[in-house]
Formats: C-alpha cells, structure tokens, sequence
C-alpha cells in the first residue's frame, strides 16, 4: 500500500515536472511565433537595405579619393571623400594621378587606366575585358558597349558607371568622375595642409624639422590635434562631456538621495506619513524615467550637458533613494546601540553607528551605476544634445561619413569599458580601505 | 616591542592615527566637492541655457502639457486607446530581447565559467567577448540597424539583446560560480555530454537566481525600448517623437503617451519586485 502511495505520488511529481519542463519552452515558442509576425520579420527582408549595409561596411574601413572633371570647364579637382577638406591642390595630386590639358591619366593598379576626354568621356582599359571608349555626344553619353553589358557596368542615355574591383568610373553630362578606393582611415593624423602629412612617426620624432617655425613633436600634435576632418579635439571634448554628465547625475543623486532614504527607511522614519511620501517621491522620480525628464527638462534648460546630467540625477535619486533605504532597514540595531551607550547625540550615533555599516553597499551601488549611466549618458546625449552621443547621431544623419561613426563606436565601448574597470578598481580601494 | 617601551604613548599614537585618517578621509571629501563643484559649473557653461535662468521654467513644459490637455479630458480615454498598441509594441520589444538576451548569456556564462566551460582555454575569449557586448550602448547598434533594416522593431530587439546578453551573461557568471558541482560530477561519470551535464546539473540549481535576474532586466529593457523608439526604432517612444514634434497646442496626446509610459514602468516595477520578494520568501520557507 505504502509502494502505492510512493508511486502516485511520485508520478504526480514527475507530471509536474514534465509540465514545466515542457510547458514552459511551448510557451515560450508560441510568443516568440507570436512576435515574428507582429514585428513582421518575414517582411523584414524585403524591407533590408543591402546596399546600404554594403556602402556602411566598406565605408567604415576603407576611403575612396575622387577625380573629377568638370566636363564644362575642363577643370580637375583631385579629393579624398570628394570633401572641400581633403581636397588636393593643383600641382600636388597624388603620383597615381597626372593631370594633362590633354586628356588626365589616371593609374588604378593592377593594368587598369582611365584616361579622360577633356571634352568629357574617358578611355578605360580594363584588364579581360577591353577598352571602354565613353564620350558625350550632346546631352547625351555614347560608347562602344553593345547592348548587353555585364552586370558591373550600368548604361543609360544620360549616364554611364563602370564599378571594377579597381575603382569606379562614372560620366555624367556635367562630369566625369572616377572613385579609387583605399584601406583604412583617410588623413587620421594630418590633414592635406599640414606639412606633417604622409610622413611617418620615427620621421617626425626623429628627423628634420618639417616645419621650421615649429619643434616636429609641438607642430605634428598641434595639427593631429586640430585636424579638421577627424576634429579629435572636440571628440576628446564630447567623451569628457559624456562622462561628466555620468559623474555629476549619479554623485549628485546620491547626495540628494541619502538624506531622504533615511526618512523612507522603516526603522529611521520619523514619521509614517512622511515615509509614505518619500517613498512615493521615489516611485515617481524612478516611475517617470530618463526619457521624459530629459525631454521636460532640455524645454527648460536647453540641449547640453547639464540638461543630461539633470535627467540622471533625477531618475536617480529614484533609484538610489529605494536601494538606500533598503541598505538602511538591513542595518544592525546593535552597532547603533552600542555607539548610543557611549552617550553620543544622534547626529553622532548615524555618524558611527549607521554610515560605516551602510558605506560598502552604498560604494558599490555608486560604482555600478557610474558605469552604467556612461552609457545612458550616451543614450541621452543623442536625445537633448551632448557629448559623444551628439556626434555620434550626427556623423549617422550624414549617412556617408561611415568611418567616424565606426570610430565613435570605437570610442564608446573603450569609454565604457575603462569606466568599468575604473570604477571597479576604485569600489575595491575604497570598500577595503573603508 | 613597541608596546613595551615605556615612553610609547598609545593614546597619542592612536589620536595621531585618527587624525591622519581623518585628513585623508576631509581630502577626499575635499576632492569630491571641488570636482562636483567645478564639474556643474563647467556643465552649467557649456549647455545652451544656464541652470538658474533655466530653473524658473522647469515646469513650463508640464504646464503646457497640462493646459492642453484639460480643456480636451474627454479624448484623454481615446487618446490613450490609440496608442496601446505602440505600448504593447515597447513590451514586446523589451521582452523578446530580453528572453533571447538571457538565453545568449546562459550559453556564454556557462562557457565563460571556470570548471564548466566546455573550452577551459577560451575563457577569457568568452568574458572579453561579454566585456564588449556589455560595454556597447543599445543606441549604437539601434542607429546603424535602422540605416540598413529600416525603422521599426526588430532594430531595437536586436540592440537590446545584444547588450542584455553581455550584462546578464557578467551576472549568470557569478552565480554559476557559486553552483555546486556534484550534479555535473555525477552526470559526467555516466557519460553525459557537455550539454546534458549543464542542462540537467547546472541549470536546475541555478533558475532561480537566473529568472531574478533575468525580471530586473525586463524592467530595465522597458525603458530602454521606450528610448529607442524616440531615436527611430518603433513602439511608444516613436509615438512620443511624433506627438512631440505637433507643437504647443497639441500635447494632449504626449500627455496620454506619458500616462502609458509612467503607469507601464510602475506596473512591471512593483509586478517584478513582487515576483522577486515572493521567490525568495519561498526559498527562505523551505
């Protein structure tokens, strides 16, 4: 009989098992079915811009220098990223290039050359292929191309573009254009006006002065410093600014928050009322969150790093103002009594009896959500305007400017990271020097 | 023996020592407010308007907001109707990434734990890959998805995801530390496979502390999904974007937007410490 009872109920513990073993990843299935329709994922492919993922992924590590040719004027402007900042002056174009009022001879590497037709058009030799003869003829762009061409080669009436894995040719009514791609970061140090450009660090630690007026180390860091496309100034600027508004958000909660946690804690409350209060402040503080105070308050104070380090300081001191009073209740009765034994008012009694018990939890939450709110930081200077966050949205509305937003990428997670090991490193010291 | 030396004075010795502690621990202090000092001011300086012009108005925004919604209390109801769906969106957003975000940091923390890991070598391969994905703000990822997905959804999900398993992978990691590793002794002296001997030894003893952690990152990875509807992504921060754009006039929808919000975040954060305070009231029971 007693085998019996063993068994049923060994049996209904096994069904319950296998319920929950097997009811719970069913039930996770079916809402995981649920969401791919309702965020439409089957759609999602047709929807996926390719292109755009391709011009992102080649953007983020290689550069293309632009020749182009007014096809008008005949003029030729030699420019990397085709920006007014990296543009060439006459006379100095790279030695792949060389400028003739004949026809400009453009070298790509590897057996491919385009010369260009100053009445616009250009000659292309493409290697097992052929010669590509393109010229305007009227509004319109003629060739040698039959009819069918491959797929890398794109014609129509008024444009033709020739995409090797050399480079890019296109002619247009107005130019003739050729793109050739290189790896890595264009002008990261220097820009084309510095003299320091193209010459390598042993060159300018230990070589010649290139520029008499200046000692190579000051002028190559002023430059680098200054340089006008990659502005590494004012990022090193927004990265401060990033972490400032971390710093001062989550120090300045906590300071706003202690003294209020210890009206919300049960043990220390002077009054139910008031601790009923508080710990509602606390709930709407947390409640509202960094989103909307950092829309009500940037109406209020403007974009900037303030409007930011505010937004966190009031989330918060939500947050801060909950845990504390927890860390609070947890507090033991004994140290405080023995520390009131000794007659001490009780200003001194929270001095001795109650911080120093609280002090490691309280570092240690700081320390965490210092870390954390660089991030938010990021999040919420993309919305009221500072910091990293800040350039990083706008080198993405640019949509071309590819490789400083991978930089910025870059830059984020190494700031995130050294802030986590930094705080890491100091919640340590200071828990274990407490 | 400085103890026995007549001369030693314990007392001065020890007053000398609190006070010297005392100066270290006044620095310190000292540091702090200089640096929270200057560090408002320089904030103060560099935002478009100054903190104590800026004070007056904090409330002009809820005011507006507050104006233009009470001539129109009537279409509040409606309002907050329409734009449940976008809410559910946010939710959905937030709780899909955090399901396949856990799922993703189970795998990694039990490959990134000493004495579990199926490659003891790879370790460190494992926790710099945690590291990173932690480190990286959603924001980003969202950003350079929705250039190529488009808005909407599964950008966001995907952004959240991946920072959710960085953070809750840190998190799973420590509490597999503390896993007893019997169970996983036992199942491998029977030749179970690595994946039978997490599954069935680690996994059982582990849940719990898992789903705790894993309830506090839903909640985080709500307000999350609402600010990255407001850079693009879709769900209620979206919706938000577009009320606020309407103007001065025409916030009475913003206003129900901002209900939605509040009472989500305050209902799944009282629902998630409820859950919380519950499991561990039940595992103190037995």
């Amino acid at each position: 009989m007693a085998d019996a009872a063993l068994y049923a109920s060994a049996d209904r513990l096994f069904a319950r098992k296998r319920l929950i073993s097997f009811g719970l990843p069913a039930l996770v299935l079916v809402y995981l079915a649920y969401v791919f329709f309702a965020f439409d994922i089957p759609g999602l492919a047709e929807r996926a811009r390719m292109d755009n993922a391709r011009v992102l992924v080649s953007d983020a590590w290689s550069y293309k220098t632009h020749v182009t040719q007014d096809n008008r004027s005949g003029e030729l402007t030699v420019a990397i990223e085709g920006e007014r900042k990296g543009t060439y002056a006459p006379g100095t174009e790279p030695d792949w290039v060389t400028p003739d009022a004949a026809g400009t001879r453009v070298d790509l590497g590897e057996g491919h050359v385009v010369v260009f037709d100053p009445a616009g058009g250009f000659r292309y030799d493409v290697p097992g292929f052929g010669l590509i003869v393109a010229h305007l003829d009227g509004r319109n762009v003629t060739s040698n191309l039959p009819e069918e061409v491959p797929d890398w080669i794109s014609a129509s009436r008024t444009r033709l573009q020739v995409h090797t894995e050399a480079g890019r040719v296109s002619l247009t009514r107005n130019k003739t254009e050729l793109f050739r791609y290189f790896p890595g970061w264009e002008l990261f140090f220097f820009t084309l006006e510095s003299p320091y450009h193209g010459h390598g660090l042993s060159e300018i630690l230990f070589g010649d002065r290139l520029d008499l007026a200046r000692s190579n180390l000051a002028g190559a860091w002023h430059d680098f410093w200054q340089n006008n496309m990659w502005r590494h100034a004012d990022v090193a600027w927004a990265l401060f600014e990033t972490i400032l508004m971390a710093f001062l958000g989550t120090f300045g909660a906590a300071i706003v928050a202690l003294p209020l946690a210890f009206l919300s804690a049960k043990n220390f409350a002077p009054l139910v009322a008031l601790r009923f209060a508080t710990r509602r402040v606390f709930d709407f503080l947390r409640g509202v969150d960094g989103l909307i105070w950092t829309i009500v308050l940037s109406r209020a104070f403007g974009p900037g790093p303030l409007t930011g380090s505010l937004a966190i300081l009031l989330t918060d001191t939500g947050t801060f103002g909950k845990l504390f009073s927890e860390a609070l209740e947890n507090v033991d009765g004994k140290q405080i009594e023995g520390v009131s034994s000794t007659g001490a008012k009780p200003l001194q009694r929270y001095r001795f009896g109650v911080i120093p018990q609280i002090t490691p939890v309280l570092i240690s939450q700081l320390f965490y959500y210092l870390e954390s709110n660089t991030r938010s930081a990021t999040i919420i200077g993309a919305i009221t305007g500072g910091g990293i966050g800040l350039l990083l949205t706008q080198a993405m509305i640019t949509q071309k400017d590819w490789e400083e937003v991978s930089y910025y990428i870059v830059l984020v997670v190494l700031m995130v990271m050294a802030m986590d090991s930094l705080s890491g490193w100091l919640r340590r010291k200071l828990i274990s020097g407490a | 023996m400085t103890h026995a030396d007549p001369t030693f004075d314990t007392r001065a010795h020890y007053m000398a020592l609190m006070a010297r502690k005392r100066l270290y621990g006044g620095l310190v202090l000292a540091v702090f407010v200089a640096l929270m000092a200057s560090g408002f001011m320089l904030a103060d300086e560099r935002n478009a308007g100054g903190f104590w012009r800026g004070l007056p108005h904090v409330f002009d925004f809820p005011a507006d907001v507050i104006a233009d919604t009470a001539p129109k209390l009537d279409q509040l109801p409606g309002h907050l109707l329409t734009y449940f769906p976008a809410l559910v969106e946010t939710i959905n957003i937030a709780a899909v990434s955090t399901l396949i975000g856990a799922a993703l940091a189970m795998v990694l923390s039990l490959l990134s734990t000493r004495g579990l890991a199926r490659w003891p070598r790879l370790i460190p391969l494992f926790r710099r890959t945690m590291d990173i994905m932690r480190a990286v703000p959603e924001i980003v990822i969202a950003l350079v998805l929705i250039f190529i997905l488009g808005g909407g959804p599964v950008p966001a999900m995907i952004a959240i995801a991946f920072h959710t398993a960085g953070a809750l992978g840190k998190l799973f990691s420590e509490v597999n530390e503390n896993a007893d590793l019997k169970p996983v002794e036992g199942l491998q002296s029977v030749g179970a496979t690595w994946f039978q001997r997490m599954w069935l030894g680690v996994v059982p003893q582990v849940s719990p502390n898992y789903f705790s952690y894993a309830l506090l990152r839903f909640e985080i990875n709500i307000r999350a999904s609402a600010i990255l509807g407001f850079v693009g992504a879709g769900g209620i921060g979206y919706e938000l974007k577009n009320a606020m754009s309407w103007g001065q006039g025409k916030f009475d929808e913003a206003a129900a937007i901002f209900i939605l919000l509040f009472a989500t975040i305050v209902v799944f954060d009282q629902l998630s410490s409820h859950i919380r305070n519950a499991m561990i009231a039940k595992k103190g029971g037995h």
